[in-house]
C-alpha cells in the first residue's frame, strides 16, 4: 500500500500551498501586464516585455539571490514590506511562494498575452461604441474570450511553481515544514544514505499532480471553448 | 442634426470631409477606398480626426480646440459590414449588451417592438456561431437600436451578404427607416441601396465631400439594378 510519512505530507501540503498561493496571486498582475503589452505600445515596451521573461532565462539561482538581496530581512523592499506592512518573506512559506511566482510569471504572462492577442479588436471597438467604459470593454468582452489562454497560463505557472527549486533554495533555503517543498525533499532525500524509498514516493506524487494539472486544464480550457463557440 | 467638419491625414490619404446630416437617412455613397468608414468611424469617436468639428444635435462630440467624448459616451448606435456579434454571448444577450451598459432601465416593450421590427423571437437563445450571415446582421441592427442611441451609424451593413441574403435584409432597413424615427447615417457604394433607401446623398470621393442632394447624384443605371 502507498502511503506517506508526516514528512512527506508535509512537504506534499506545502507544495500546493505555495504553488496555488504563487499562482494565485501572480494573476491579477500577470493579466493587467499582458493586458498592456498585448494592446498598448509605449516607450520602453521592449525593456518591459524583456524584465518579464527574465527569470525564464536567468539561471535560477540568480534570480534567488536577487530576491534575497531585495526582499530579505535588510533588503530595500524586503524591509519596507515587513515595517509597514508585517509581511516577511525571508525563510517563510511565503518567501517560497514570491519566489515561485516571480519564475511562474513569464510562463502565465506569456500564455495570456497570446490569448489576448488573438482576441479581435473589432469586438472590443463594438463593445465600446455600446456604451462600455474601457474597464467594461475588457471584463466583459476580452476577459471572457480570453478565458482558455488564462486558464492554460495558469497551468503552466502551478506546475513551474510547483517544481521550482533553484530560486527558493537560494532565496529562503530548505527548511522542512516551512519552505521545504516537494522538489526540496526529494533533494534531501537523495543526499542521505537511505532516503530512495522516500524520494521515489515525492517522486510519484509530483507526476501525479502534474498529470491532474495538466488533464484538468485541458478539461476547463476545452469548457470555455465550447461556452465561447459552441451550444 | 449632426453636423461634421473632419481633417485626418492617413500615410497614403487623406479626409477633409463636411456635412451635415437632418432626420431621415443621409447616405455616405462613393467607391470602396473613398474614406467613408474613416469618416463615420471619427463621428463614433473611434478614429480621432487632426482638425474639425464635430457635433449631434448641439452637442458637442469632437473639437480639435479640446474636447472629445469618448464613444462609450456619444450614444451613436453603430451596425458594422462583419456584424461582430460577441461569440460568447446568447443573442438575447448580445441585445441587451448596450443597455446593460448605459445603464438604462429595461424597456420590454422596446425590446418586443424591435425583436418584433427584426423578426429575431425564435433566435433569442441561440450563439452567433448558429446564426447565417443574414440573421448576425439582423441581430447587429438589433443591438444597436437596443442601446437607444440618438443617431445609428451604419457601414455597407449588406457588403457581407450575398444576393439574396441582401433581398432578405434589405427590406428590414427600409421598415427601421420608416417605423423608428432615429437618424441614420449610411454608408454604402451600392446605387441601388442607396436610391431606395436614401433620403438625403452625400457623395464622397478621394476623402472628399463632391456633392450633397438626391438621387441626381447618382449614375441612373446602377441606381434602377436590382439590389
Amino acid at each position: 500500500m502507498f502511503s506517506l510519512t508526516p514528512d512527506e505530507w508535509t512537504a506534499v501540503l506545502l507544495s500546493l500551498r505555495i504553488a496555488v498561493v504563487a499562482t494565485v496571486v501572480a494573476l491579477p498582475f500577470g493579466i493587467a501586464l499582458a493586458w498592456v503589452l498585448a494592446r498598448k505600445n509605449f516607450w520602453g515596451k521592449a525593456l518591459l516585455d524583456g524584465i518579464v521573461h527574465l527569470p525564464l532565462v536567468l539561471p535560477p539561482v540568480v534570480t534567488g539571490y536577487l530576491l534575497l538581496i531585495w526582499f530579505g530581512r535588510r533588503g530595500v523592499i524586503g524591509a519596507f514590506l515587513a515595517d509597514t506592512f508585517g509581511i516577511v518573506f525571508s525563510f517563510r512559506w511565503t518567501g517560497a511562494a514570491l519566489a515561485c511566482g516571480v519564475m511562474g510569471f513569464p510562463l502565465l504572462v506569456r500564455a495570456i498575452r497570446l490569448s489576448i492577442e488573438a482576441v479581435d479588436a473589432k469586438l472590443e471597438n463594438a463593445a465600446w461604441t455600446l456604451g462600455a467604459n474601457r474597464f467594461l470593454v475588457f471584463a466583459t468582452v476580452t476577459l471572457p474570450l480570453a478565458l482558455p489562454g488564462i486558464i492554460a497560463g495558469m497551468v503552466l505557472c502551478f506546475a513551474k511553481a510547483l517544481g521550482e527549486f533553484g530560486a527558493t533554495i537560494t532565496f529562503v533555503s530548505n527548511i522542512p515544514g516551512e519552505t521545504q517543498t516537494i522538489s526540496a525533499a526529494i533533494y534531501t532525500y537523495t543526499q542521505t544514505p537511505s532516503g530512495d524509498a522516500a524520494a521515489g514516493r515525492l517522486v510519484l506524487v509530483a507526476i501525479l499532480i502534474s498529470l491532474i494539472a495538466l488533464i484538468g486544464s485541458e478539461w476547463l480550457a476545452r469548457r470555455a471553448g465550447v461556452r465561447l463557440h459552441g451550444g | 442634426m449632426l453636423s461634421v467638419a473632419v481633417e485626418k491625414r492617413f500615410a497614403d490619404f487623406t479626409i477633409a470631409a463636411k456635412f451635415e446630416a437632418a432626420d431621415g437617412v443621409t447616405a455616405l455613397f462613393g467607391p470602396s477606398g473613398s474614406g467613408k468608414t474613416s469618416i463615420i468611424n471619427m463621428v463614433a469617436g473611434l478614429v480621432t480626426p487632426d482638425r474639425g468639428r464635430v457635433s449631434s444635435n448641439g452637442t458637442l462630440l469632437f473639437d480639435s480646440e479640446g474636447v472629445n467624448v469618448p464613444p462609450h459616451r456619444r450614444g451613436i448606435g453603430y451596425v458594422f459590414q462583419d456584424g461582430r456579434l460577441f461569440p460568447h454571448m446568447t443573442v438575447r444577450q448580445n441585445l441587451d449588451y448596450g443597455r446593460r451598459m448605459r445603464r438604462l432601465t429595461h424597456d420590454a416593450a422596446a425590446q418586443a417592438r424591435i425583436v418584433d421590427l427584426l423578426d429575431i423571437a425564435r433566435l433569442l437563445e441561440r450563439r452567433p456561431a448558429h446564426l447565417s450571415g443574414g440573421e448576425r446582421q439582423r441581430i447587429a441592427i438589433g443591438r444597436a437600436l437596443l442601446m437607444g442611441p440618438q443617431l445609428l451609424l451604419l457601414d455597407e451593413p449588406l457588403a457581407s451578404l450575398d444576393a439574396a441574403r441582401k433581398r432578405e435584409i434589405f427590406p428590414y432597413l427600409l421598415k427601421l427607416r420608416d417605423e423608428t424615427a432615429i437618424p441614420m447615417i449610411y454608408v454604402s457604394h451600392h446605387a441601388a441601396e442607396v436610391k431606395r433607401i436614401a433620403t438625403t446623398i452625400v457623395r464622397v470621393e478621394n476623402g472628399c465631400v463632391t456633392g450633397i442632394g438626391g438621387s441626381e447624384l447618382l449614375d441612373t443605371e446602377d441606381a434602377d439594378a436590382l439590389i
